[in-house]
């Protein structure tokens, strides 16, 4: 690599002009940083629809080696940033964090795309972790869904950039340039649901109390309308005939009249519906009267 | 026997849809009855019977192919678990739909492995996700979640730990314009929620000793693992969730004896983000933009599946107008240009997992890129394009290609479309195809390596349900634009590739084939596309219902995809108008289900084989885990 000494002469020393192109005065921590900050090797490995972009950039049109992430490695231990394309989800999240502690510092993490940054449009999914940085500290996250090659590219100098403002004599700043080992982060257990392993005294708080008093806490209320259904059928068919003003939808379902389970968000909607008019209506009025006033 | 169609003469197999159903009411009416719910088709098996039935459904009416098999909870609809089959003749026609019911309570239902292996997997996502137990099946376990989790998620009385309203669009998350969020509802402040019994004191992750449990069948890998010394020469290798040749977070664990693969198990599930439990609250519409995401390669024809299957609901209700012809002819012509992405993309990473590490798909980038520039020019997104609408598409092609994200390559900055297109698919992609071909086909290190490995016989291919070029390349002449057509493909011309080694190289030479069948497919489509310019997308000129009412009942929709057999079988629960929201939401997986002959594909050969056999099949793991 080409490398620009004037660039690098960072400090207030003079250098005389007939040396400009021969020596450069500078700190540790910038060289160290400008050495790290060009040779980022991203590991290879991807999650979901966001790695099809990954690999995108990596391929010959957008090509990420021109910044310094030059080669992809397979093995943890050869990478210093994990991009975390895709959705996380609970299943997959205890071999991320197993990873993780396999890279060596200093190493990044990356969240690509909405999935990884926060759950994105499956966050609601029951196997879906909401974000990486639930379990890993995340250094920058791309947004997008996927983020478009430019976008990650972006990401990418951005993370060069933080690294730039790392610096090796403050510890507080960059974890790994204390003294001593780092403490590798707890994989998380696949127990009834995943447990991490951080919080197990507050679930175990949590479960206590669910179990003496089960409205209270641990448990998610049934929506209204499936509540009705599951009480009926536990309740039996004997329940079911006694209950004289039942109707019948197209389907067969049977149902209490006045409470079928769509016929609350029907009702939602209608109100809605009417409001927007109300509001239309409104609007409609409010530009007439200024009409007529001009 | 009443019917008069079935004399001795005429074969079973050669009978109509109808008849077939009419000769299974007559000779089973004990066990058989019509399904005649509104907007539902097909027949009802007693569940005790199902197994015979099916086996005269395979071997008398002749319907060898067992499409889809999946589960429905008509949880206050009748109260039961239903299991839906869709099974179809390889010499193509209609499905046979036939059901089978059991109370919601202990749900089992007979398994129908020993029929069709296909059903292998199926069964057990059914297993997994809805708690039907399956007696006969051969390995009963967990197959998207993990084994020790709690609850069956796609029974509709199962809790979410985000569950905000019963159906999207959910009420303002801004009310008051206080903002709350759902994780900050849960105690947890996370997307978990825990039984009330709940024991942290003797928590055990079961996952891990589940899957090497269900490692093959008779394979005893406690012996295995527990073998001190050297003596031993068989060995567990687990390959994956991580791992550079698995394309994407798949597993699979296999033990080898030496270098030769004795048993393999894929493991799934890593990427499972709820897509039918989410599709179930969301309205048709919202469904799109998530069908993107299932093969992420190739979108555009995950679209059109779910716009198929929606359709036909919607045909079965008073106001519904069928797509114009530019309409139909601009959905085959992105499904087409969807195709050679995709097929690119297969054989490029086939190439990877064979040795010939990214060389080769440098140069298949170059020409998917052009075809994402014009995705992006049209739909506005690279990868997710989220096009297709029921009834009609999000838009018109535009006039001139105005790239707006692409910074990198101005070539296609501005450019009259038509002629892009028409450059691209008489010079471009042929191009490319015929630079692969001269490359690759008769190379002699790809012909090494690719014959007479990975070998799918023609028998083993329709009985594990395979689809697309893994199908076709084990020599049956099945694809669903000709055997089951929809939208203008009967009046277009081009021919089935089939291979009938079965092998790797098989797979190959049916995707070149197809590569090129799709070219002369887009060359019919443009002198098309030249004579409806300025006829509308919409049948009445106007876009349709955005939020559409679907009356009740069920269909399934599906496409020949870039990876097979794409199916959406969706029921809608109708109610006042219709429903908004589908009562359930399941997607036939080409990758999924490809998989279930993985096992017996890849016995016997070497363990670098085994990573060739995975690329041929060309899974997505978007699709595969859903």
């Amino acid at each position: 690599m080409d490398v620009n000494l004037q660039e690098l002469n960072k400090t207030e020393f003079p250098v005389p002009a007939e040396l400009e192109n021969n020596i450069a005065i500078t700190s540790l921590s910038e060289l160290y940083n400008w050495g790290r900050r060009n040779s980022l090797w991203p590991m290879l490995f991807g999650l979901a629809c966001c790695a099809i972009e990954m690999i995108a950039t990596a391929a010959s049109r957008f090509d990420f080696s021109r910044f310094g992430f030059e080669v992809m490695r397979a093995t943890p231990r050869q990478a210093d940033l994990m991009i975390v394309s895709g959705t996380v989800t609970k299943k997959m999240v205890v071999p991320i964090v197993r990873l993780y502690n396999q890279m060596p510092e200093p190493k990044y993490v990356m969240a690509m795309g909405a999935c990884a940054s926060g759950g994105g449009p499956f966050k609601e999914g029951y196997n879906v972790v909401s974000g990486m940085d639930k379990y890993l500290p995340v250094d920058v996250y791309v947004p997008g869904c996927p983020p478009t090659p430019q976008a990650l590219l972006h990401g990418m100098i951005a993370l060069q950039r933080k690294i730039d403002g790392q610096s090796i004599a403050n510890g507080d700043d960059v974890p790994w340039y204390g003294v001593g080992t780092a403490e590798p982060t707890p994989v998380p257990v696949l127990g009834p649901d995943i447990i991490d392993p951080r919080q197990m005294d507050m679930i175990r708080r949590q479960a206590e109390a669910a179990a003496t008093d089960m409205d209270s806490v641990g448990v998610r209320e049934l929506p209204a309308a499936t509540q009705m259904v599951a009480a009926r059928v536990t309740a039996g068919a004997a329940a079911e005939s006694e209950a004289a003003p039942v109707s019948q939808d197209a389907l067969g379902f049977v149902l209490p009249t006045g409470a079928a389970p769509w016929a609350e968000a029907e009702d939602i909607r209608e109100k809605r519906k009417l409001r927007a008019l109300a509001r239309k209506a409104l609007r409609a009025t409010r530009r007439a009267a200024a009409a007529e006033e001009e | 026997m009443d019917n008069p169609a079935l004399t001795p003469e005429r074969l079973l197999e050669t009978t109509t849809l109808d008849e077939a159903i009419s000769y299974l009411l007559s000779e089973y009416a004990d066990a058989v009855s019509l399904d005649d719910r509104e907007g539902y088709q097909g027949v009802i098996v007693d569940s005790r019977r199902l197994v015979g039935i099916a086996r005269v459904i395979r071997d008398d009416l002749g319907f060898d192919y067992l499409s889809s098999a999946t589960a429905v909870d008509y949880l206050g609809a009748g109260d039961q678990m239903e299991m839906v089959y869709h099974a179809y003749r390889t010499s193509g026609g209609g499905a046979l739909v036939f059901k089978a019911q059991t109370d919601r309570e202990n749900a089992e239902i007979p398994s129908l492995t020993s029929i069709w292996r296909g059903t292998d997997f199926q069964e057990r996502e059914a297993w997994d996700l809805m708690g039907i137990h399956f007696p006969g099946h051969p390995n009963l376990k967990r197959i998207l979640m993990w084994e020790g989790f709690h609850g069956h998620p796609l029974r509709k009385d199962w809790r979410e730990a985000y569950y905000e309203e019963d159906l999207k669009p959910f009420d303002s998350r801004w009310p008051g314009g206080h903002v709350h969020r759902a994780e900050e509802k849960n105690v947890f402040g996370k997307n978990v929620t825990y039984p009330p019994d709940i024991d942290l004191g003797r928590l055990i992750d079961s996952s891990e000793t589940a899957v090497y449990q269900s490692l093959g069948l008779g394979v005893d890998v406690e012996r295995i693992m527990d073998k001190d010394g050297f003596e031993t020469n068989e060995l567990v290798v687990n390959m994956g969730p991580h791992h550079p040749s698995t394309h994407g977070v798949f597993r699979m664990v296999l033990t080898v004896d030496g270098e030769t693969v004795t048993s393999l198990e894929p493991v799934m599930g890593y990427l499972h983000r709820n897509h039918e439990k989410i599709g179930e609250r969301n309205t048709y519409l919202h469904n799109i933009p998530f069908t993107d995401r299932l093969d992420y390669i190739s979108s555009m024809g995950n679209n059109h599946g779910y716009v198929l299957a929606v359709e036909q609901l919607m045909s079965l209700g008073r106001k519904y107008n069928r797509p114009t012809y530019r309409c139909e002819a601009l959905r085959v012509l992105m499904v087409e240009l969807s195709r050679i992405v995709n097929h690119l993309w297969a054989i490029g990473f086939w190439l990877n997992d064979i040795g010939a590490f990214f060389t080769p798909v440098l140069y298949f980038v170059q020409e998917r890129e052009r075809i994402l520039d014009f995705f992006e020019a049209v739909a506005g997104s690279r990868m997710m394009c989220n096009y297709m609408r029921f009834g009609g598409l999000f838009g018109d092609l535009p006039e001139r290609l105005k790239s707006v994200s692409n910074l990198t390559n101005d070539r296609v900055r501005d450019y009259n479309t038509m002629q892009f297109l028409t450059e691209m698919i008489n010079e471009r992609v042929p191009r490319t195809i015929d630079d692969l071909e001269r490359l690759l086909t008769q190379n002699e290190i790809l012909i090494e390596r690719s014959v007479g490995v990975g070998v799918l016989s023609r028998e083993d291919a329709i009985n594990y349900s395979a689809a697309g070029p893994l199908l076709r390349g084990s020599g049956v002449d099945y694809d669903i634009r000709r055997a089951d057509p929809y939208s203008i493909y009967p009046e277009l011309d081009f021919d089935v590739a089939v291979e009938a080694e079965g092998d790797m190289y098989a797979r190959y030479r049916v995707r070149v084939t197809e590569l090129r069948e799709s070219v002369r497919i887009l060359k019919q489509i443009l002198p098309r596309l030249e004579a409806t310019a300025g006829e509308s997308i919409w049948a009445d000129g106007k876009p349709g219902a955005y939020a559409p009412r679907v009356p009740h009942g069920e269909a399934y929709g599906r496409v020949e995809n870039g990876k097979g057999e794409l199916g959406y079988y969706v029921v809608s629960a109708g109610g006042r108008g219709g429903s908004s929201n589908p009562w359930r939401y399941h997607v036939r997986a080409p990758s999924f289900i490809n998989l279930t002959p993985m096992g017996i594909m890849s016995r016997g050969y070497k363990v670098a084989d085994i990573v060739g056999i995975l690329g041929s099949i060309d899974i997505v793991l978007g699709e595969t885990d859903r």
